[in-house]
């Protein structure tokens, strides 16, 4: 994975020095709160519901057991002794002293991690596949452009005041698994006939308010001008976003309104310009970028099938590993969704249990996904009953990928000033129902995902099943929807019809999946039932 | 105040970052600078798209970008691309300019400022300093890591 | 009864104005009426709350109960995590909350 240099670690330590001033300067009156709100936004910096909450940038991702550990120790030193994995491969700590987070931002810095725009009215963590490197169907390992991209995004001085947030995400396969087309900038990296890579970019998708699929602008960039076209874009969207109402400020509403065709002429018109400006680096620093992404020393003649005596472990082995492109390994997912658990949450102990894991039986790496789960990317396959053992020790061995039990739930209204329901009690009960009736294994494939409010963090637009908690007169109330999905094949969830309370939900959950059990024919996912069937035939089921 | 001239005085300019004597003009609003064949000053604002100046630049002594809010960034792509085609008089941002904007201003081809409150030219100095390097190329001088990096 | 709420700018804990500076304990709270502007602009200025708005809440034996659920959660703590909630909490409860 990246190593820093000289010039990035200067970067990052200058950083830390700009906000340990920044924060003496408010907490002494020299800054208002509202001229610092900006300043400690672009350094992941929220005031929440309870406390500052400090979001910490995963690039893509990405962790070795060094900085695996360091998380650890954040959470133990500066916090209450666990921290979040989020819907966009980061971490969050939420109960932060301001007056602290400098020297937490200069501890991060000793192991080349740091928060820099993880919010703020910028471009954000640029998120990507958490199976790079290891997935068999990868043109490339998508990591060298995003850590290219990374590097140009940040501390660019011509976005840091965009209309509103900005995310990329960036695969290399056709399968996508970093729900690339709901994000402002989705870039999948194809060959074309030639046998050219090139980077096919959509833009102006996301979820919130006004969910939206990106369409395709571009589709086939050079990959010599990945930065040049994506400036184009930023330079179009920075001119004409809008300014005049929060919630339709993002790309989205852009390229909708204006129309993806003039939307991409405009950039195009862009493109043009800057590509005689120079902003393109040369291919040696991509070159170089990637020589750091060369695969692990894997071993050969290993073992290509698992001893699946153990019947716990052989549930977990299908359920939760992943083929791997080398015979002999396999991508483990470590799951943070134990059966009533908190979504995405890991104690210090955890963590610093994952991290050796990482160090021990993947290449000294770990992968954080979008779905709040931790991956060991190349595990030899000999090695994975000993690892899930382990796993399974600490709690972190449930065998639930991608089923019910894998739920995705943002932090709502227990931790989050901008949610109007409570999110995380509604997953528990989920889960627990679900281990209760046995249904979750027969269930197979079922993405559910939870927001507590509009905003989406939890990507319930884009669930086979979404739930979106509202508030309703004073009162917590869930939606139910239906038939999402952030892979390749995607599409917005649709309201079934009048919300429910908490109990309800849980109910209802259960009723759309009954159904599925009783009307799916071979081979169909949950998903698949839904698209079949339509919505009416699960509205009567739920309302009679 | 007169939607032509915006009178803005030499003593407004807190910083200056140019050898040439400060010109003391009256910035007119794009609109009227583009029906004045002899205005030599404008005062761009957040709406306004600064590529219609773009026939003119070789007449314009003085550009004034407005930030009427230092969270609406319009004004950093106006004055980079007042630069990469080939401005090179004075690039002033005027408004609600905070020490904190100094830097990316500064790399985005602004060369003056008169904010709208006086800023603490001690901090102003320690954050136009702060960082030694920087990622990309923009409408500055200073040199890209990558170029660094690569020679 | 009004009641004024903010964090502490050094370390972002729940605070609540108890007549004559902040504590994180809601029962303490004291009904500010019409000097809710007032407190809020006056203690902001001096950095002893960051980020201080005023709230409608009732007047109950247990102290103030706030009148939106996200002040409740605000006073006493995520509702999942009752192990992390503010010190001596217990007396409203957590049915309170909810």
């Amino acid at each position: 994975m990246y190593r820093y240099d000289q010039y990035d670690q200067a970067m990052v330590d200058a950083r830390v020095e700009e906000f340990r001033d920044q924060a003496r300067r408010r907490l002494e009156g020299k800054l208002t709160e509202d001229q610092f709100k900006p300043l400690r936004l672009q350094n992941g910096l929220y005031l929440q519901l309870h406390a500052y909450m400090l979001r910490v940038a995963i690039p893509y991702g990405t962790l070795n057991s060094a900085q695996m550990h360091m998380l650890a120790d954040i959470a133990d030193k500066y916090d209450r002794g666990y921290g979040h994995f989020t819907t966009r491969q980061n971490i969050q700590y939420n109960w932060i002293k301001l007056e602290q987070a400098a020297d937490l931002l200069a501890d991060l810095a000793t192991v080349e991690m740091h928060a820099i725009q993880t919010s703020g009215n910028c471009i954000r963590n640029i998120s990507s596949d958490h199976y790079a490197g290891a997935a068999a169907d990868e043109v490339v390992d998508p990591r060298p452009y995003a850590e290219l991209l990374r590097q140009w995004s940040s501390f660019h001085p011509e976005f840091a005041a965009l209309p509103r947030k900005f995310k990329i995400a960036l695969i290399a396969s056709e399968k996508d698994r970093a729900a690339m087309r709901l994000h402002d900038i989705g870039i999948q990296i194809v060959k074309n006939d030639a046998g050219t890579l090139g980077a096919a970019f959509y833009v102006g998708g996301g979820m919130g308010r006004t969910p939206m699929i990106a369409p395709l602008i571009r589709d086939f960039v050079p990959l010599g001008q990945l930065v040049t076209y994506a400036e184009a874009c930023l330079r179009v969207y920075n001119r004409h976003g809008r300014r005049d109402n929060k919630y339709k400020a993002r790309i989205k509403i852009l390229v909708h309104e204006m129309g993806a065709e003039e939307y991409a002429r405009q950039v195009e018109e862009e493109f043009a310009h800057l590509l005689e400006q120079g902003v393109e680096p040369p291919a040696a620093e991509l070159e170089r970028i990637r020589s750091f992404f060369q695969p692990p020393e894997f071993a050969v003649g290993l073992p290509e099938e698992a001893d699946r005596s153990d019947p716990d472990f052989a549930l977990w082995l299908d359920t939760n590993t992943h083929p791997h492109k080398v015979p002999g390994y396999a991508s483990a997912t470590i799951s943070l969704k134990p059966v009533g658990g908190i979504p995405g949450d890991a104690t210090t102990e955890q963590m610093h249990l994952m991290a050796e894991l990482a160090k021990h039986y993947s290449f000294d790496e770990c992968r954080v996904t979008h779905a709040q789960n931790i991956v060991l990317p190349h595990v030899e396959i000999g090695r994975l009953y000993e690892l899930w053992q382990k796993l399974d020790a600490a709690g972190l061995g449930t065998a639930n990928l991608d089923t019910v039990g894998d739920i995705i739930a943002c932090p709502g209204l227990d931790y989050c000033s901008l949610a109007n329901a409570r999110s995380i009690p509604v997953a528990q009960k989920i889960s627990q129902r679900f281990a209760q009736n046995g249904k979750g294994a027969a269930l197979g494939e079922l993405k559910l995902k939870i927001s507590g409010c509009i905003n989406a963090c939890g990507h319930h637009h884009a669930g086979h099943v979404g739930i979106l908690g509202v508030d309703r007169k004073g009162v917590e109330n869930y939606q139910l929807l239906l038939g999402g999905s952030e892979a390749e094949d995607v599409s917005l969830g649709k309201i079934t019809g009048p919300g429910f309370n908490e109990a309800g939900i849980v109910d209802a959950v259960e009723t759309v999946a009954d159904l599925y059990l009783a009307q799916r024919q071979e081979g169909e996912r949950f998903i698949d039932t839904y698209r079949r069937l339509g919505m009416d035939a699960f509205k009567e089921a739920l309302y009679g | 105040m007169a939607d032509f001239d915006l009178g803005t005085g030499r003593d407004e300019v807190q910083l200056r970052f140019r050898d040439d004597e400060q010109a003391d003009v009256a910035a007119v609003t794009v609109d009227s600078f583009l029906d004045q064949a002899d205005a030599d000053a404008v005062r761009i604002e957040p709406g306004d798209d600064a590529r219609e100046l773009l026939p003119y630049l070789s007449r314009l002594r003085l550009v004034e970008v407005n930030f009427p809010s230092h969270t609406d960034g319009r004004g950093f792509s106006a004055a980079r691309l007042l630069r990469e085609h080939g401005y090179t008089g004075e690039l002033r941002a005027v408004g609600d300019v905070l020490v904190d904007q100094l830097r990316y201003m500064r790399r985005c081809g602004f060369d003056a400022f008169a904010p709208d409150r006086w800023l603490d030219e001690a901090d102003a100095r320690v954050a136009l300093d702060r960082f030694s390097h920087v990622y990309q190329s923009a409408a500055d001088t200073a040199v890209p890591i990558w170029s660094l990096r690569h020679g | 009864m009004k009641i004024v709420t903010g964090n502490d700018l050094k370390t972002g804990e729940v605070v609540w104005w108890d007549g004559q500076g902040w504590s994180i304990h809601i029962t303490e709270a004291v009904d500010a009426g019409d000097h809710a502007e007032t407190i809020i602009a006056t203690e902001s200025a001096a950095r002893r709350v960051n980020s201080a708005y005023a709230i409608d809440a009732e007047q109950t034996d247990d102290g103030p109960r706030p009148a939106h659920i996200k002040d409740r959660v605000r006073a006493l703590g995520p509702t999942v995590r009752p192990d992390l909630a503010v010190p001596a909490a217990d007396y409203v409860g957590w049915d309170w909350v909810i």
